[in-house]
């Protein structure tokens, strides 16, 4: 049955569904409603959660928890997450699972409290410290938000590695109808034969740290993450493709933003206008492939980046175009969000109509 | 089909509340929609709006920027959101709080006397409900019986309130009509 909720509610039981049982987090606008809801629900599945004295203690307590062998999560927005980078990157590089979620707000500095998708960078590019990426999904509805974070600490378990759910102040307040997805029964959880949970004793003992000071060891650490970046590379991509078998234009958006240009691609279609849609769900990896392939291809004249940011993720674009075809950005900032017909109107300019 | 709603109005003039009304009367009615808020310091008083779209597939964009309809509940409302409304579109005015009559003659104005026809129901507090069944008389998108149904659902955990909601809702519905 489906019921009509909140994306930031319905993304909190949905980490519930898919086995959180500890929530650390700090109050921060566009995500509040996450660190509410959880706070009355995970009691009742005999979880934990706790209000922490900043962000920089919450995400050291999901390093905590997630090294004890917890399902652990925490979420904020943007500032928030610029706090936790350092707790992220030590987290990566003692290879714990955990998931967090950033629902973007404008910035730089405390900026607005209105949807962006400004941390893009931080979010694909590091953010924290050394060598390392995450698995990063950015959904563009509430029920694509619920399936993602209902597999999310399963994916977060097998690459050991932190999974990022990238959304914005728009997918956080936005109520859609949802189907949720049945509890998962955490006896079929894999055995974390890693975790200090006080099961490894004498020359079994276990220990997680991030800390290498020999650097061949550090090196080693470094390739064995990479060779896991390789496998997301292989079995994790995701995106949609929308009319793109004949387009002359593509758009390339994520997140809500794409869902206004698919509005916006319906409205040039009608006019006659040969414009298709490529939306990267997983951020990191991201489908360098398919837009490489769209680029190959003859009907395809030109690519349009279209971000809620100063021009981002148009980076990745043309890294995967590869000078093959015109790549053109499109955005808006501040927390203002362009409209279809703003897109419509930016097509219709560059066709010269 | 597709309709895409603005309403605007006071906080605390139950303005998101008729949003997710209409919003749940179109999932009663297997349809799918976005129910999206203008969301910020927002207090009692500020000023407060959500974009409803309906739709028989699924949404694209949340975000209106040319609403088939707008309800607007006061009259800053009114004129934030006047221009933005379709050719042949239609703006509900409360009527209570808005003396003004809309300036333009290519969309279809409804007054109503939202405050007077909430008294008339028992319930001061009703105002929303009034406009809602305006807003179904008007649209055509859903029954009145769905709408009556999904009122006395929100409202089990308050039995006594739900007869004035329903005479509002029949009220504004009636009012919309003549």
């Amino acid at each position: 049955m489906k019921v009509l909720m909140k994306g930031n509610e319905a993304v909190a039981e949905a980490a519930v569904r898919g086995g959180c049982r500890a929530f650390f987090g700090y109050p921060i606008t566009p995500q509040n409603e996450i660190p509410e809801y959880l706070s009355r629900r995970l009691p009742e599945v005999g979880g934990c959660f706790i209000q922490a004295e900043s962000e920089v203690s919450a995400i050291n307590m999901v390093y905590g928890a997630a090294g004890a062998g917890a399902r652990a999560m925490t979420s904020s927005s943007s500032p928030g997450i610029s706090l936790k980078q350092e707790g992220i990157s030590y987290i990566c590089g003692a290879e714990l699972p955990c998931v967090i979620v950033n629902m973007v707000r404008g910035g730089p500095g405390l900026g607005g409290i209105q949807p962006a998708q400004s941390d893009y960078f931080q979010t694909v590019k590091g953010g924290g410290h050394g060598d390392y990426h995450m698995l990063v999904y950015a959904p563009s509805s509430v029920q694509e938000a619920v399936n993602i974070m209902y597999d999310a600490f399963d994916k977060a378990d097998e690459y050991r590695m932190p999974v990022m759910m990238l959304g914005d102040g728009m997918i956080g307040q936005i109520m859609e109808a949802v189907e949720l997805p049945e509890m998962k029964d955490p006896a079929t959880f894999p055995k974390r034969e890693w975790a200090t949970d006080g099961t490894g004793k004498g020359k079994d003992r276990r220990v997680i740290n991030s800390l290498y000071i020999e650097p061949d060891v550090l090196e080693e650490v470094n390739h064995r993450l990479f060779k896991r970046y390789d496998v997301l590379k292989e079995k994790e991509v995701r995106y949609e493709e929308y009319l793109t078998d004949d387009a002359e234009i593509v758009i390339v958006a994520y997140g809500t933003v794409a869902r206004i240009a698919k509005s916006a691609v319906n409205e040039l279609r009608q006019k006659g206008i040969k414009v298709g849609l490529l939306r990267p769900i997983t951020l990191y990896p991201y489908p360098e492939k398919a837009l490489n392939d769209l680029a190959k291809k003859d009907c395809v004249k030109s690519f349009l980046t279209i971000e809620l940011s100063m021009g981002q993720m148009i980076e990745d674009v043309r890294l995967a175009v590869n000078g093959l075809k015109p790549v053109e950005f499109y955005g808006r900032t501040g927390g203002n969000v362009m409209t279809p017909d703003d897109i419509v109107n930016v097509v219709l300019a560059k066709e010269g109509k | 089909m597709e309709e895409k709603i603005i309403i605007a109005g006071f906080g605390g003039q139950g303005v998101l509340s008729l949003g997710q009304f209409i919003a749940y009367a179109a999932i009663a009615d297997g349809k799918e929609v976005t129910w999206l808020p203008s969301y910020g310091p927002e207090m009692r008083g500020g000023t407060s709006n959500c974009s409803v779209v309906v739709c028989d597939k699924e949404v694209a964009s949340p975000i209106v920027a040319r609403p088939d309809c707008l309800i607007a509940m006061n009259k800053p409302s009114l004129y934030k959101f006047v221009d933005k409304v379709k050719e042949g579109g239609t703006v509900i005015v409360n009527s209570s709080l808005i003396p003004d009559k809309v300036e333009r003659d290519d969309v279809k104005a409804v007054y109503i006397d939202a405050q007077e026809l909430a008294l008339e129901a028992g319930n001061a507090r009703t105002a929303n409900i009034v406009i809602l069944g305006a807003y179904i008389k008007l649209s055509g998108l859903f029954e009145l019986d769905l709408v009556a149904k999904m009122i006395e659902n929100k409202f089990q955990n308050k039995p006594k309130v739900i007869p004035a909601n329903l005479k509002a809702l029949q009220l504004g519905y009636d009012a919309a009509g003549k």
